[in-house]
């Protein structure tokens, strides 16, 4: 297993060097650098900035290196935690996305959990009570929550808690918290507003695992093994647990890598419509106005975030799936 | 003497949308402790189902419509009573502690009839420990106890070892110790031998007589196979279309055969005198249609000695006695004025 894991993250080197290499491409596609934006931005305000001064300021942020030497620098700079500046922003990359991208992390924690903890046992009770109305009627919610995309659902309930619960439900904190320090109260604030992003998010994803889990368990409770646990005595419900969902819910399990990107990017747009201080919102402005450090700060972040979120659906499926584990070593 | 296990006139039917399945219908027989019934037919002559309802875990929408499946059981003063198992509420307390503990089952597939994901000794342990009172450290010894006994070696070693690890012979031998770590009283062997090869077979019969010697469990050996069931029967019971067709002692069965769908069975089946290339005699025709309802002999239409006479169609099923324990259902023989 260890074996397993180790080598497991020595391939997420190569992966994490492409990724860097891409954020770093995208940070240089615009044209000229961001002197050139600055001194624009400058002349624009009607000030002026002498040859001498902007060479200074081109020595020191290394602009005058060669372009693989501006990489390195730019990745040992990231390892450190130094992402940049924004310039949009005027302010360093890191202290804008920090709390946002830790927000985002939250929400789609939050979703996955949610996801899970509801489609498990629908899913389950779907696939034993095959074709019992109960089972129809979930299926046909599933549909619906399947079929209805993200930003649809987010209007639809926010128009509705405005027009009838006579309440906005945008944002993640009350006014009164948006600037306020942390502290338990703005945490029990934002866990009040975190439900709305985590069931629209959660919505489409759930209804997609329930009919994962109802047809893998459908699969998995005629093999011969279930018969077997039932021939020994097993009650019903423990054999059930026990056995074929186990099994059921392997392959879902491996699903966490690729859901994290689906669930970033569909919070991005939930957090467009909600008005949510996520990475989302920002990283389109970002997009947007050419502002490349944040823009490519992000891109890298999210992106290592999702290749841990591999790493870690890996090494839990390898947990609970020993035919893996053991094939890993064997080929090891 | 009261046998281990008495069924009389089962009759399990599938209820399905487009008619009912008659998968066992009328069928009745005994077994000694300590003795093995063979149950031999085609594909889907019910002989799973009968192995499936003794157990009372048929699949739905099968039902037991009519009969008993009557199970010795000792009372408190070491008296047989009998428990009717087809009266019982199937996922009830009462079923689920005889499930595993006085009767036990093993199937065909050594492939899939473990868990993939929990270790063979665990799946052990677990069917051990659900009806022996007994510590995990005890029920552990006594695994591996029973994994040496039916030939696992390193029995120590390979209780931990996952099903995909171990070799088709050894997941059925692992399967046998599991059914008998509770020391059932019944040991129903649905196919045990049908996916290994004929070596592995061999050793595997073998290892059920030796276990049988040791334990006097009565075994119901269900195969396909009559050369497999002549290796370890007492007594053979030849169903097709869910009913018996004949039922004798091994011996007599293979001296003096009558019905026609054993004859045909025994033609089938390669002696160790046939030449490898030659060609196996197999039975013409298929089963009937599963939703038909036959009043008469089954095998009509397929019979080589009938020769169509209606009095085989029309003539009401019965199974009549020819000889001391030596039953047989066939117009032919049992009608008196046959013409
Ligand atoms: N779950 C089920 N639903 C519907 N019909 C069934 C079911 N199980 C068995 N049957 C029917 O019952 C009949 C007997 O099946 P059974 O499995 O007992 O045959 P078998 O003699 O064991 O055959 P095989 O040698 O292929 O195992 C068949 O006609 C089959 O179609
Ligand atoms: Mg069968």
């Amino acid at each position: 297993m260890l074996a397993y894991i180790i080598r497991r993250m020595l391939i997420m080197i190569p992966t994490l060097i492409a990724i860097s290499i891409i954020s770093f491409t995208i940070i240089q596609l615009p044209p000229g650098d961001f002197l050139t934006t600055y001194v624009a931005q400058l002349s624009a305000s009607g000030e002026g900035i002498d040859q001498a001064e902007l060479d200074a300021l081109r020595h020191r942020f290394g602009l005058d290196q060669p372009i693989y030497v501006q990489y390195f620098q730019w990745v040992w700079n990231f390892v450190r935690g130094d992402f940049g500046h924004s310039f949009e922003w005027n302010k360093p990359v890191r202290s804008l996305i920090g709390e946002r991208i830790a927000l985002t992390i939250l929400i789609s924690t939050c979703t996955l959990l949610f996801t899970w903890i509801v489609s498990l046992p629908i899913g389950i009770y779907s696939a034993v009570r095959q074709y019992s109305w109960m089972d129809y009627f979930l299926t046909f919610f599933g549909f619906i929550g399947l079929a209805t995309p993200n930003f649809l659902f987010a209007l639809i309930l926010l128009w509705f808690s405005y027009a009838y619960l006579g309440m906005s439900i945008g944002g993640l904190f009350s006014p009164q918290f948006i600037e306020a320090p942390w502290s338990f109260a703005k945490f029990i604030d934002l866990l009040k507003h975190l439900w709305i992003p985590v069931l629209i998010v959660g919505t489409g994803h759930t209804a997609k695992f329930i009919r994962i889990i109802r047809g893998n368990l459908l699969d998995e409770l005629k093999k011969p093994y279930v018969t077997t646990a039932r021939a020994k005595g097993l009650s019903e419900t423990k054999l059930i647990l026990k056995y074929p969902v186990r099994v059921a819910i392997n392959p879902l399990v491996s699903t966490i890598g690729w859901t994290l990107p689906e669930l970033i990017s569909g919070i991005a747009i939930t957090a467009v419509v909600l008005n949510l201080p996520t990475s989302g919102p920002l990283l389109l402005s970002a997009l947007m106005s050419q502002d490349m450090h944040l823009a490519g700060s992000f891109i890298m972040i999210l992106s290592i975030l999702t290749v841990i979120g591999t790493l870690i659906s890996d090494i839990l499926l390898a947990w609970v799936d020993p035919r893996i584990r053991f094939g890993a070593r064997e080929s090891a | 003497m009261v046998p281990a296990l008495d069924v009389r006139d089962l009759r399990v039917h599938f209820l399905l949308d487009e008619g009912t399945v008659r998968a066992v219908d009328g069928v009745s027989f005994s077994v000694e402790p300590g003795k093995t019934l063979g149950i031999v037919g085609e594909s889907g002559s019910g002989k799973s189902v009968i192995g499936q309802s003794i157990l009372r875990i048929v699949p739905s929408p099968g039902k037991i419509v009519r009969g008993e499946i009557l199970l010795r059981m000792e009372n408190g003063q070491g008296e047989p009573t009998q428990l009717d198992m087809a009266q019982i509420e199937s996922h009830g307390r009462l079923a689920r502690s005889i499930r595993g503990k006085e009767i036990a089952m093993i199937f065909q597939e050594p492939m899939n009839s473990f868990s993939p994901v929990h270790t063979v000794g665990s799946q052990i342990v677990e069917a051990l420990r659900l009806h022996a009172d007994v510590s995990p450290q005890e029920a552990r010894n006594r695994t591996v106890e029973m994994l040496k006994k039916v030939g696992i070696p390193q029995p120590e070693h390979r209780i931990g070892a996952y099903p995909h690890e171990l070799s088709g012979g050894m997941r059925q031998r692992a399967m046998i110790a599991m059914a008998l770590v509770c020391n059932p009283r019944i040991l129903i062997a649905d196919e045990p031998t049908t996916a290994l090869d004929v070596t592995i077979q061999a050793q595997i019969i073998d290892l059920l007589k030796k276990l049988q010697e040791e334990f006097g469990m009565a075994i119901l050996f269900i195969s396909h196979n009559l050369g497999v069931i002549s290796e370890i029967s007492h007594e053979v019971l030849v169903v097709y279309f869910g009913r018996v067709m004949e039922h004798a002692p091994v011996d007599v069965l293979f001296r003096e055969a009558l019905h026609p769908y054993t004859k045909a069975l025994l033609r089938s089946v390669p002696g160790i005198d046939t030449p490898v290339r030659s060609h196996l005699a197999t039975i013409e025709g298929t089963l009937p249609d599963p939703y038909a309802n036959i009043p008469g002999c089954p095998f009509f239409g397929r019979c080589m000695e009938c020769e169509g006479r209606t009095v085989c169609r029309d003539d009401p099923y019965s199974l009549t006695k020819v000889g001391p324990r030596h039953f047989v259902a066939c117009p032919r023989i049992c009608v008196a004025d046959f013409a």
